[in-house]
């Protein structure tokens, strides 16, 4: 431990659009410490008057070497937010803001646990999973993951291209959707929302004693981790972290 | 009611910022109903003016953290004890 938590200033390096509501912020953090996947960072935005706003966002990235710097958020745009719809669509690269971090945990993935995984994610509710994905991959970790992600839409889905290049190719890790509003062609469901016959097909069975993660708006968050409690999971195996419907 | 809910992994920040551990990872009890879980799933109303921790058992207040310009307020009324993890990987690591 290192004392008080300090607000640090982070400077944007690079900026990814993700989808046309939601963008991926390269930040640059002085004396970065490294962090767990599943961490999250405050960010604070303040006004020339002074009046400021704060907001947590998780940390999509793994952590690097030793010694490195970088951190990744996806902002997911909030309509009428005082915070995202900034870091969304105006916040430059080279520009400043503060952050303090990384804080939580909790809502953690540690490599050196080799419990299977199941990870279930709704809509910007990936964002902490992925870096749990990444993580694991950085580490060479076999062990088991499977990630059910629940989406509207394909064109909203984060990280579509990477997602479906670590389903092939990230040997261990399962990756299925479920699509709430609209569904791809030729997908074999309708589209709806998550069900007990999805955790049972694309999640581990209860004795396989998996560490469940669970992120995603409120009542998303509830639904899940009741079925998984039904299932016969034990309810300290299911972590969970919820937003607000107006988090922005 | 308060404008947004989130739950208690939202406070590790703003604790952290008092105390040198984490405490949402701390296990509580709520004086209310006795249901013993993490302080990251209490139930989080807030910002303004000040954070508000709910039981998800019975919706007692547990805990509210006011943060002023050079001060911040603390009042634990919901919970009767804490279990603080102390060997965590996080040591060093925040």
């Amino acid at each position: 431990m290192n004392g008080r938590l300090v607000w640090r200033v982070a400077r944007l390096v690079e900026a990814r659009d993700e989808t046309p509501t939601a963008r991926t912020l390269v930040l640059e953090v002085p004396d970065w410490p490294g962090h767990l996947p599943g961490q999250h960072v405050d960010v604070r935005l303040t006004a020339t008057d002074g009046y400021s706003a704060q907001r947590s966002y998780s940390i999509a990235s793994a952590a690097g070497a030793e010694g490195d710097t970088r951190v990744e958020l996806t902002v997911q745009r909030v309509p009428d937010g005082e915070v995202s719809p900034y870091l969304a669509e105006v916040f430059a690269v080279g520009d400043p803001v503060e952050l303090r971090g990384p804080v939580g945990g909790w809502f953690v993935w540690r490599a050196a646990d080799p419990a299977p995984v199941l990870l279930i994610g709704g809509g910007s509710g990936i964002v902490p999973l992925m870096a749990m994905v990444r993580a694991r991959a950085a580490a060479g970790s076999r062990v088991p993951f499977r990630l059910i992600y629940s989406v509207r839409s394909p064109e909203d889905v984060l990280y579509a291209d990477e997602l479906r290049r670590r389903g092939r190719d990230d040997f261990g890790l399962d990756v299925a959707y479920v699509y709430t509003r609209q569904s791809p062609e030729g997908f074999p469901r309708p589209p709806g929302r998550i069900g007990l016959a999805t955790l049972a097909g694309h999640g581990w069975p209860a004795d396989f004693a998996p560490a469940c993660f669970v992120c995603g708006p409120t009542g998303f968050v509830e639904t899940v981790a009741d079925f998984l409690v039904a299932q016969g999971h034990d309810p300290r195996r299911v972590k969970t972290e919820r937003f607000g419907p107006s988090g922005g | 009611m308060a404008e947004s809910v989130l739950d208690g992994n939202a406070l590790a920040g703003p604790l952290r910022e008092l105390f040198a551990v984490d405490v949402t990872a701390a296990i509580g009890r709520c004086e209310g109903c006795g249901r013993v879980g993490p302080v990251a799933t209490l139930v989080l109303y807030g910002p303004a003016p000040g954070l508000v921790a709910r039981c998800p058992g019975c919706d007692a207040v547990v805990l509210r953290l006011v943060r002023g310009p050079d001060r911040a307020w603390l009042d634990l009324r919901g919970v009767t004890s804490l279990e603080i993890p102390l060997n965590s990987h996080l040591s060093g690591q925040i």
